[in-house]
């Protein structure tokens, strides 16, 4: 039996030793030797922290290091997302750094330490370890950004992203003083009892918008998005894939655990803001995917967007919202890691293929990469039987429960502009090449029934996708086709997740509890 | 013997001094010197837990500033590192002329 100190960091505890681990062998590996083997230590790792995050889940809600961590089936549920969109970003990036005599070894570590602090950031209640998690997570992902070396746009990209971020976290870290000085605490639990008895209202008031601007540069809701398209362009596509889908789940939950957890006897206030953010959110960043030729930057408003939709769950307090919240982020992650993915592999390290045009007539190079791209942009439109269709379905669901129809409404409007540059950029895969439509008569070859891209004139020699990219890919098309068909599993996990989460409101403050117990959770 | 300044009066202080660093961030165009309002929006956050800390009289407050500094400390680490590469591939640190990508 583990001391419970140990047991309520264990998956925590596991990537650290593992990152640890490859940081001291990077430099004992002969310099021109590839550096695979530690990727797949750190996929190890991946596996085993998500092991001992399951094994969390039988003790119910741990509690540890003075109450300043909290185990329960919410940070469970949370863990295992990030584990496995790191996992998926791992395997597309086994090779991705082949040849190009990048500290690869590293890129690995920082991976797992950038794990650490966002799984640090979901099973934390005091924001101190908040304010931690946040930190590690962030200085991770700033390097990251800047990993191809000799690119100008990586090294901008990554400067970008660090003052921004290093701005929204003095916001953050103001809203936490301000949060101190009207409850005299920075435990949620605490502040929850304050907040409700403050002689200052108008100053936690003020923390909490303080903390949602902190929050929300992380998550890329506008107005405070500015960030998110020059950085994911300039970033290697497999950064982009996991600092799109893992750091937005770890800031959600923080939001969810902030917003219902600390601050639930002020919901009638923040929720106006959270209302303004979701629909600037939605609109700016589909309105801007509209005007994108660029692919990746297309894909970061797309992301700006989902992040408005996400927020449209938090003004259904408090009923489904936490469930659809929590569900929403799975088939979001699933979707967008895996659209990153492909991305990794059509394009590579050199990005060869940036633009629309360069994306025309991709299908018939790649088929197979192309019907998966395809599947994921199909996911993020929200068609059915796909994780993205019903991810909407139960965000826009709670929102008219809670009675926020026309937030529901601008929502569904602006799904359907969605549409529009998504089936933009399938379209152009599908359609011939426009040079070979100029230059030559399309030859039989290339349109081969086999389905195999024969090296012609205008094509380059493609290259296969790698065993273990193709392992990732596979686990982020099954999931988002699970999510898609069978919803029920990892929707009763959200609601556990959801119902623990609440179960610590419900101490608090008893009377919105007994309303929410006696609305019945929606089964479906 | 000099009397005790009011709480109030740190907290001004630090939110004037939050201020300047939120101005002098979207102001100034040397990455440096945006890299220092940082640290200056920092320190006005560091006054302030302190000020609250001594008016709950609880050392959480402290305990924080402690945490903000070392972060802050690693932070200056990376971010230096990360002026250094793109001074190295732009021979510049103006923000204006850091503009590969657009809107």
């Amino acid at each position: 039996m583990l001391s419970p100190n140990i047991l309520v960091l264990l998956p925590e505890i596991v990537l650290t030793a593992v990152g640890v681990l490859i940081m001291l062998a990077e430099p004992i590996l002969p310099a021109a030797s590839s550096r695979k083997p530690l990727g797949w230590l750190a996929i190890a790792g991946t596996i085993l922290a998500a092991a001992g995050s399951w094994y969390q889940l039988q003790f119910g809600i741990l509690h540890g290091f003075y109450n300043t961590i909290q185990a329960d089936s919410f940070s469970v549920f949370f863990h295992l997302l990030i584990a496995a969109v790191v996992l998926v970003t791992l395997l597309g990036s086994l090779d991705y750094f082949d040849g190009h005599g990048t500290f690869s070894g590293e890129y690995y570590a920082l991976t797992l330490f950038g794990a650490v602090g966002m799984m640090l950031m979901t099973s934390s209640v005091e924001l101190l370890m908040v304010f931690i998690g946040l930190e590690i997570s962030s200085i991770s992902t700033y390097i990251m950004a800047g990993f191809r070396k000799g690119q100008a746009t990586a090294s901008e990209s990554s400067i970008k992203y660090f003052l921004l971020g290093s701005f929204a976290t003095a916001f953050f870290l103001y809203g936490i003083a301000l949060v101190f000085g009207a409850t005299g605490s920075t435990n949620l639990l605490a502040i929850a009892h304050g907040v409700a008895v403050t002689h200052t209202p108008t100053l936690a008031f003020l923390a909490v918008a303080m903390i949602l601007v902190g929050l929300g540069f992380k998550v890329s809701a506008a107005p405070f998005h500015v960030w998110t398209p020059d950085v994911y362009q300039g970033a290697p596509s497999p950064v982009v894939g996991m600092m799109s889908t893992a750091p937005k789940a770890a800031t959600f939950a923080v939001l969810l655990r902030i917003l219902f957890g600390g601050f639930p006897v002020m919901e009638h206030r923040w929720a106006a803001l959270i209302w303004i953010i979701a629909v600037l959110s939605m609109c700016i960043g589909n309105l801007g995917a509209l005007l994108q030729r660029d692919v990746k930057r297309m894909l970061a408003y797309s992301s700006i967007a989902h992040a408005g939709y996400l927020l449209v769950a938090f003004t259904a307090f408090p009923a489904d919202g936490i469930a659809a919240a929590c569900f929403y982020t799975a088939a979001y992650a699933a979707m967008n890691v895996g659209a990153f993915a492909v991305i990794t592999q059509l394009t590579g390290y050199d990005e060869t293929a940036r633009t629309l045009e360069d994306f025309t007539g991709m299908a018939a190079k790649r088929p197979v990469l192309t019907a998966l791209l395809a599947f994921f942009l199909l996911s993020l439109i929200g068609i059915p039987f796909t994780g993205g269709f019903f991810g909407k379905f139960y965000v826009f669901t709670a929102a008219l429960h809670a009675g926020n129809v026309w937030l529901a409404v601008i929502g569904l409007l602006n799904s359907g502009i969605a549409c529009f540059y998504y089936l933009r950029l399938l379209a152009a895969m599908y359609a011939r090449p426009a040079q070979q439509r100029i230059a030559e008569t399309p030859t039989p070859s290339v349109t081969a029934s086999s389905g195999r891209p024969l090296v012609s004139g205008s094509f380059v020699a493609v290259p296969g996708v790698p065993v273990p990219a193709a392992i990732g890919l596979g686990l982020a098309a099954l999931a988002t086709l699970v999510l898609g068909i069978l919803p029920g599993g990892t929707l009763s996990l959200a609601q556990s997740a959801s119902a623990q989460n609440q179960s610590d409101v419900c101490q608090q403050n008893p009377t919105p509890c007994a309303v929410m117990t006696a609305k019945e959770p929606d089964t479906h | 013997m000099i009397p005790a300044v009011p709480i109030a009066g740190y907290l001004v202080l630090a939110a004037l001094l939050f201020s300047i660093g939120v101005g002098a961030f979207l102001i100034k165009r040397n990455i440096i010197s945006i890299f220092m309002s940082i640290e200056l929006m920092l320190n006005a956050v560091n006054l302030t837990f302190v000020a609250f800390a001594h008016m709950w009289n609880r050392v959480q407050g402290q305990i924080f500033v402690f945490f903000v500094m070392v972060v802050a400390a690693a932070e200056a680490a990376v971010g230096l590192a990360i002026i250094i590469a793109i001074f190295r591939a732009r021979k510049t640190l103006n923000v204006d002329q850091i503009n590969l990508m657009k809107l």
